[in-house]
């Protein structure tokens, strides 16, 4: 068997790590940056911490938060950047 | 055996990625820098991280597990809609911040700069 705590361990570092980053980050641009970047280790982390609890449920979790963080920093981005794509 | 060994080499790669874009978006100058090296590493390492866990779904699920295929496939659309959404994702930050105005460190040619080009 595979041993996944101290991946998932990392992992909670790297999002500790870009969530100081958006609280600290100059400008709007960066903080997005942050964010997405946060949503994206989170995604990964919810797939490895499934499969070390056995549960598909993290899985199915971690694909309705990829596609809603995605929207979500569509919506941001387009709020910076003016009214257009 | 030989799958548990592909399976550490992987939580190594992705895991050492998503490290180094987590540094970069710390380390760089600007915003542009960090969002190459933030998004283009933590995609990286995410897609080899749940490479790992789909080759350690499918072998417990080749050797009788049911309950590791709803896992397996599941792991699989995680990793299409990750793939997918990230690249869309920094392609619209980035067009986004260059309109706001925000302009790179220690910029010298601005070759996009009065133009209206949609």
């Amino acid at each position: 068997m595979i041993d996944w705590l101290p991946a998932v361990i990392i992992l909670a570092v790297c999002i500790v790590i870009t969530v100081v980053r958006i609280f600290m980050g100059p400008g709007a641009p960066t903080r997005l940056v942050a964010f997405d970047t946060t949503n994206t280790l989170v995604v990964a982390s919810l797939v490895v911490v499934g499969m070390m609890f056995n549960h598909a449920i993290f899985i199915d979790v971690a694909i309705v938060y990829a596609l809603l963080s995605f929207a979500m920093t569509l919506y941001v981005a387009k709020y910076i950047g003016g009214s257009r794509f | 055996m030989a799958l548990n060994i592909v399976t550490y080499i992987f939580i190594g790669i992705g895991l050492f990625f998503n490290m180094v874009g987590s540094i970069g978006l710390h380390r760089l100058p600007d915003m542009y820098t960090k969002l190459h090296a933030a998004t283009k590493c933590t995609t990286f390492g995410s897609i080899f991280l749940i490479l790992a866990v789909i080759i350690q779904a499918a072998n417990i699920w080749a050797q009788g597990g049911i309950s590791q295929s709803v896992m397996c496939i599941h792991a699989v659309l995680a990793l299409v809609a990750l793939m997918v959404t990230n690249a869309t994702g920094a392609h619209a930050i980035a067009r986004a911040a260059y309109r706001s105005g925000e302009k790179p460190a220690k910029v010298v040619v601005d070759d996009l700069g009065g133009k209206e080009n949609d």
